[in-house]
């Protein structure tokens, strides 16, 4: 065994490390970890997400791993990883995680020639933003029961329904929308998957307000939304199939653990420099155990994820597909336990949301209120253990 | 062994439940805290009218010298409310340093005026060191002629923004700590309010050669911690109500939503793991409900709650969290939203968490007074 990286690897490490280094001193002002709400809650940050996208496609960097066909350079999956896990430890915006990290992969493996022609350079350019139109008010967890139409007319669909929880399809170009072209189908059978592109008449998009008010995601509402035939991806009434793929690389992200650790590092530094009952809170062994659980959490984690990437490498993919459950749920409670800890070794500090008085920014206690979210999105984590359970464990599944 | 409230108290749970249900739904609670005064006066007047600020001032300013016990169900019920408005940093805070520590003349000025509605105030503790213990308290005051003058920055201060007196604690050469009551709206002082996750009144509070006369320390200077220390345990209780009554509305809201919500054509309610999360809140709120009433009793019978309070505040410091945490968890999605209710839980009890003394500060001080 070897857990290390080669030459190449470690310095194309430390190519990422100082092109992101140098880009993040634009990031404006309470930039934040370079999640949804850094992106999508301001436009300035929407801004530097689409500046920095730019950047990326003109390195090439935002299709490295991508087949050549597709103007990818199909550099090995570790590549990739590393560049998302560098990325991540700056916070770093620019690769749009709907396009890049779900759709274009989708486009890949169910779209014809000339849909791939049409919509992967645009996302390899940093061009078009993408979002994800799957959830309903009445479809989450159980996604297959939605009920939004997209029913054929001549060259046409016409869409009716409306969207939950639509992640920045306010700035967004187009969506990946899943609708039931066969209205009299139920479940899983009858839906297709479309490229909507967002202007079309009869689209409106309403804000969701997240608990702290700011403004991420929408509610998506279609009335009689006429989308072209010709950007139906896959086959009609095989979606299904598709939106599966679509998840596993909705899963299977990875790079999230060297930002928590870059988190830790940050918590290590304030308490290390504040003092409070006449000592300096790395004094105190309370926080130093709950700083050192954390580290832990995020070796063990990055151990996991190698792990993973390593896997989907070599196509073994049934570990990697129960492997990547793991993977979505410890790194969202980790996530969800850093900001715990750190607004907690903060006192009184810790409830301070961004502004001149918060410690770090106030990142912490806004990674707060957003850890809940991602224990929810992407597959509940009560979804992701029964998947472990179920495709890990082969324990019996009850109907 | 009685463990029942009495009927008048149950009625007045009714009462304040009942008058919180018509005036201040949820809609109304997000309106206030998205206001800058963060509270609502009519309100205030309302209860006023009602004698529930009063309820356990003694008789001889005008109160009713009811059990402290009454207080807790008034604050269980704000609590189940989430109702936002100085009752904390007035009647319970500054008005137990009054009666606890306040001279005659103080009590007699001030205690009919909370009663009435017609006077808000704000304890002036932490300051930027953010510590808890009476070694935190710097801010100095320095007599000159027959006042005293002081300069500083105080952090924290809840409902400073609307107070009308300031009760703060300052140290005095050779004396030690000594509470002062301050005119809120005195051209030295500023007060801004910081953004917080409670989006609550919680403000930095500047001094700039504040000058206060030798009538308004409360009780003696160098008394200050002293004073403090015997508002403590009440004030835990008091707090640990509320916490109490927001961890209540959060299981039984999440109940009902997880009996109504279906997915995979099955009520959620009905999926184990949610059954057992919901077990185990219901387990957390049980345990510490019990124990909250029975440090209450305890108070009341004029017992050491010393060791109590704390393992009392960590507790439910902890419970809140974890009820109103899985309580998003279960609602999903929605439950992180502006719109559903659940989530003003969810971020409240992390504000909580911080009043009075957090988890580990209490869970050292229980520890010392288990001899340890
Ligand atoms: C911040 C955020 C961003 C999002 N962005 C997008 C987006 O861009 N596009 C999009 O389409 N969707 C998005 N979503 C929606 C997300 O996919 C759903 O929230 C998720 O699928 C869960 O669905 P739900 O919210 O309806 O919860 P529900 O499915 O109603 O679940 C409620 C609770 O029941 C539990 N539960 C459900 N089924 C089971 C079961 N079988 N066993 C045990 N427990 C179960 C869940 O785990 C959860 O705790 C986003 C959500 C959030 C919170």
């Amino acid at each position: 065994m070897d857990f290390s990286f080669t030459k190449e690897q470690e310095e194309l490490r430390e190519e990422f490390d100082v092109f992101f280094k140098e880009e993040m001193k634009n990031a404006p002002p309470k930039w934040g970890k370079g999640g949804l709400e850094s992106i999508y809650a301001t436009d300035e940050g929407f801004e530097f997400h689409k500046y920095m996208a730019k950047k990326l496609g003109e390195k090439g960097w935002i299709s490295r791993a991508w087949p050549k066909e597709y103007g990818g350079q199909a550099v090995p999956l570790i590549e990739q990883f590393i560049f998302n896990e560098v990325r991540g430890y700056y916070g770093a915006p620019g690769i749009d995680g709907f396009g890049v990290g779900m759709f274009a992969p989708t486009l890949m493996v169910g779209a014809n020639e000339e849909q791939k022609n049409r919509l992967l350079p645009p996302i390899a350019r940093g061009e078009v933003f993408y979002c994800q139109g799957w959830s309903e008010p009445d479809a989450g967890s159980d996604l297959a029961s939605l009920s939004t139409t997209a029913i054929r007319d001549g060259d046409y669909y016409v869409v009716n329904g409306h969207k939950t929880w639509t992640s920045g399809a306010h700035k967004a170009d187009h969506m990946f929308l899943l609708a039931r072209t066969d209205p009299d189908s139920t479940r899983s059978r009858g839906l297709s998957v479309f490229n909507v592109v967002m202007d079309y008449p009869g689209i409106e998009i309403r804000p969701l307000l997240f608990m702290d008010n700011k403004h991420v995601y929408n509610e998506v509402y279609f009335k009689d939304v006429r989308i072209p035939a010709k950007d139906l991806i896959g086959k009609e009434n095989e979606g299904w199939a598709l939106t599966r793929q679509t998840m596993n690389f909705e899963r299977s992200g990875g790079g999230g653990f060297l930002s928590a650790k870059k988190s830790v590092f940050d918590i290590i530094d304030y308490v290390k420099s504040t003092r409070r009952d006449g000592k300096l809170l790395s004094e105190n062994p309370v926080v130093r155990q709950k700083l050192a659980k954390l580290y832990i959490g995020t070796e063990v984690g990055q151990a996991l994820a190698y792990r993973i990437n390593y896997e989907q490498e070599k196509g073994g993919l049934i570990f990697a597909a129960s492997a990547a459950s793991e993977s979505k749920v410890f790194g969202t409670e980790l996530a969800q336990r850093v900001a715990n800890y750190a607004t907690e070794i903060m006192g009184l500090y810790g409830q301070l949301a961004p502004s001149k008085w918060a410690p770090l920014d106030g990142e912490m206690i806004d990674g707060y209120q957003f850890a809940p979210a991602a224990n929810i999105y992407a597959g509940s984590n009560e979804i992701q253990r029964n998947l472990i359970a179920w495709v890990g464990l082969n324990l019996p599944r009850f109907k | 062994m009685n463990l029942d409230f009495t009927s008048e108290q149950e009625m007045l749970r009714k009462s304040v439940a009942e008058f919180l249900a018509k005036e201040c739904p949820f809609e109304t609670v997000k309106e206030i805290e998205e206001s800058d005064e963060g509270y609502l006066p009519k309100l205030w007047k309302k209860m006023a009218e009602l004698g529930w600020m009063e309820v356990y001032f003694p008789e001889a300013y005008g109160g009713y010298s009811d059990p402290f016990m009454d207080v807790m169900i008034i604050m269980e019920e704000m609590g189940k409310a989430a109702y936002p408005s100085p009752f904390f940093s007035t009647v319970i805070l500054c008005g137990l340093i009054l009666t606890e520590g306040g001279t005659e003349d103080q009590k007699n000025a001030l205690l009919p005026k909370i009663a009435n509605g017609k006077l808000i105030m704000a304890l002036a503790q932490y300051e930027e060191e953010a510590s808890y213990q009476p070694t935190g308290i710097r801010m100095p005051a320095e007599l000159s002629g027959d006042q005293y003058v002081l300069n500083g920055t105080k952090m924290f201060v809840t409902d400073a923004n609307i107070a009308d007196k300031l009760i703060v604690a300052a140290d005095v050469k050779d004396a030690g700590i000594t509470l002062f009551l301050v005119d809120a709206k005195d051209p030295g002082i500023t007060c801004t309010k910081m953004p917080a996750i409670g989006m609550d009144n919680t403000c930095e509070v500047i001094f700039k050669d504040v000058k206060v006369s030798k009538d308004d320390v409360v009780g003696n200077p160098g008394r200050g911690w002293e004073i403090l220390e015997r508002m403590f345990p009440k004030a835990i209780i008091a707090k640990c109500a509320e916490m109490m009554g927001s961890c209540k509305v959060s299981i039984d809201m999440t109940a009902s939503y997880a009996k109504e919500r279906v997915q995979y054509g099955k009520p959620i309610g009905g999926f184990q793991a949610i059954q057992h999360y919901m077990a185990n809140m219901q387990l957390g709120y049980d345990t510490s409900i019990n124990y909250l009433y029975k440090v209450a009793w305890m108070a009341d019978e004029g017992m050491d709650v010393t060791k109590e309070v704390s393992a009392l505040k960590a507790q439910v410091n902890e419970q809140y969290k974890y009820i109103s945490e899985r309580g998003v968890q279960i609602h999903g999605g929605v439950g992180t939203t502006r719109e559903f209710n659940i989530a003003l839980f969810y971020r409240r009890a992390k504000a909580a968490e911080y009043v009075l003394g957090d988890t580990d500060y209490h869970y050292e001080k229980l520890a010392q007074a288990l001899g340890m």
